[in-house]
């Protein structure tokens, strides 16, 4: 057996890590004054791709992301653990996209990549923890959907059995592929990255970055320098708005009907507090304090 | 926007029959946006058997119930659910939707998005009607969707002001249930469920429910460790704080993340919201996530080495100290009060 296997990944600021001027007037994000990093639960969803191919080595596992330039970082983590190729989707007037108007562009470009099996993607994004561009990328593509997968069980020719977490336990679902499947992180734990790969692919690149190089080196030609970089298999190929013919008011803010209206700083109502001193008698007095309150006892 | 839809929908969602709090939750909130939108609050059941789950709605204060029973809903699967619900949703073009933030919700009301092409509003902490001056545009009775975003730093308010139809999902105990005395109408409208092929593209094979362990929500008394607490070993004193005053254990999300506790007791917004008689919160900073989980309870201490740190501004008592020096005081201070 042998699968076609797509994994959905995003580059997402470390929220964990927040400094000054992030966020810009209109309530959106600037992400370039952020450390970046992998979405947690989609290098899960990765890791689970690439255990599908561990035991059916003539998978195929591509990668897809859409984002800035930089994101293709990330796509090279993917390359370092084991995936076949990674396919870069950007473009300025993404940007500003909310759920809906990624998963149009993500479900455009899946269309154009041909048929898969399984499509893998994290739950949700630590910096909007909205779980909502997996559904609507299934929705897009007509294709079912398994949200909170939580571990493989079975894969057969035609389906795949899947434990996948429910309000207060867990379920079986056995599904028709293909399908999509967004993954929690309890689901596996990303491999790291081989040695040997990164010594193969540390170079790889996309064609914004080989454009950069031929930006300062006027020895350079744009065309062969691709064509060098895609016979030595280090091409990450890249889609801009109008090669995936893609209608320009459903994508970024145009395309996104959710608008931020008003962002506010969190302005604490200081409300006065009692101060106890960390000592042992003022501390009692405290428990004497509830103990009256009728809060102990 | 002309002829445009006043009413609000709650989806009602059950499992084995047993609806969800958070549905009556958004029915008590729906209720009060029909009535400032001045139309009316429907609530959807799907299930298997769940004609009483459909009776109870008006509870609620909704003003019909549309049912959709059959044995192919028994158990929650997407695309029968989303099928049906979808159908209801474009035939009726209701103004506003609202699903509770569970599993159940976060899996259908994306979809429901997609298909019928909504604005949606995941995790909402609060919802209210407004008028809405946006980009030199006039709207009148907008739904305003809040939220906190991008690590807790702010609140957003959220607005899908060209959309006919305003989803927004809600975590379960953000909104209070209150039973309305005099149910005004009981009409309950039975919809046909009409299969589909795509139906049985994924099955239920088996389900597992766990007897629940931890009931956060009923305890009085919760003692919750931070990310301050600095290691799982210090954590143990939350436990050791717990037992001897006779309290439950919670953590904030970042101690659950450093794997100091598991996620079925994190307190805040992606977690349980609690309002117990007293709140112990050490080595919390405070993020508003984590605040939005706890600031309703009745008194709050907060135990925490910086004293700049949100969580005093909404705490009774403070104490500025170490933790590992503070909570050993505690203990002994209340053991020495019983002896």
């Amino acid at each position: 057996m042998e699968f076609k296997i797509l994994v959905l990944v995003k580059q997402v600021p470390d929220t964990a890590n927040l400094s000054g001027d992030v966020m810009q007037e209109d309530g959106t994000v600037n992400r370039s004054k952020l450390p970046a990093i992998f979405n947690p639960e989609d290098k899960v969803a990765l890791e689970l791709a690439l255990q599908v191919k561990d035991k059916y080595p003539n998978s195929k596992v591509s990668v897809i992301t859409m984002g800035p330039p930089r994101a293709t970082d990330i796509l090279r983590e993917c390359l370092y653990m084991g995936a076949d190729e990674a396919y870069l989707i950007t473009d300025r007037k993404f940007a500003g996209a909310d759920t809906l108007a990624t998963s149009y562009v993500l479900s455009e470009a899946i269309k154009k990549l041909g048929h898969f099996d399984l499509i893998f993607g994290g739950r949700q994004a630590i910096d909007g923890d909205t779980a909502q561009v997996g559904p609507q990328t299934a929705e897009k593509l007509n294709l079912p959907q398994v949200t909170y997968a939580q571990q493989i069980l079975d894969i057969t020719q035609t389906h795949i059995s899947i434990k996948r977490k429910i309000e207060g336990g867990t379920e079986v679902v056995k599904a028709k592929m293909p399908v999509l499947i967004t993954v929690i992180k309890e689901a596996a734990f990303p491999r790291p990255f081989s040695a040997k790969r990164v010594m193969a692919y540390k170079s790889a690149k996309s064609l914004l970055e080989l454009e950069k190089l031929v930006e300062g080196n006027s020895l350079l030609y744009i065309d062969t320098l691709t064509q060098e970089y895609k016979d030595k298999g280090l091409f990450i190929p890249t889609f801009t708005m109008d090669e995936l013919q893609l209608d320009p008011d459903k994508c970024g803010v145009k395309g996104s009907p959710t608008k931020v209206y008003k962002v506010e700083s969190v302005v604490l109502a200081s409300k006065s507090h009692e101060l106890f001193e960390p000592s042992k008698t003022a501390i009692s007095n405290l428990i004497d304090r509830l103990m009256a309150d009728h809060i102990f006892g | 926007m002309e002829n445009i839809s006043k009413d609000v929908f709650v989806f009602v969602e059950q499992n084995r029959g047993i609806p969800a709090d958070v549905s009556f939750e958004l029915l008590t909130k729906g209720r009060k946006l029909a009535d400032k939108l001045g139309g009316e609050l429907k609530a959807i059941v799907l299930g298997y058997n769940v004609e009483d789950i459909a009776k109870e709605t008006f509870t609620y204060g909704s003003d019909e119930c549309f049912l959709v029973d059959h044995p192919e809903l028994k158990y929650f699967r997407t695309l029968p659910y989303s099928n049906a619900l979808g159908d209801l949703i474009l035939t009726y073009q209701p103004r506003i939707v609202l699903f509770g933030a569970t599993i159940i919700g976060r899996d259908i009301a994306p979809r429901l998005a997609s298909k019928t092409k909504s604005g949606l509003t995941a995790d909402c902490t609060d919802l209210q009607i407004s008028d809405v001056v946006y980009l030199k545009q006039d709207y009148k009775d907008l739904l305003l969707q809040i939220r906190p975003a991008f690590g807790g730093n702010i609140i957003a308010t959220i607005i899908t002001p060209d959309t006919k139809i305003q989803m927004a999902t809600v975590r379960e105990g953000v909104m209070q249930k209150i039973p309305v005395s005099n149910p005004k109408t009981h009409k309950i409208t039975k919809i046909e469920y009409k299969p589909s092929e795509v139906d049985n593209l994924v099955e239920v094979i088996e389900q597992h429910i766990e007897e629940k362990k931890v009931n956060l929500k009923a305890a009085p008394i919760i003692v919750a460790g931070g990310y301050g607490m600095g290691s799982k070993e210090n954590f143990r004193l939350i436990h050791e704080l717990a037992k001897t005053i006779g309290g439950e254990v919670a953590g904030s999300r970042a101690a659950v993340d450093a794997g100091f506790i598991t996620p079925d007791r994190q307190v805040g917004q992606t977690g349980v919201t609690v309002r117990p008689k007293l709140y112990i919160a050490c080595g919390i900073s405070g993020a508003i996530q984590h605040r939005a989980g706890m600031q309703e309870s009745n008194k709050i201490i907060a135990i925490n080495n910086d004293p700049d740190a949100p969580i005093f501004s909404i705490a009774h008592y403070g104490i500025v100290g170490d933790v590992t020096e503070v909570i050993p005081m505690f203990i002994e201070a209340y053991k020495n009060k019983l002896k």
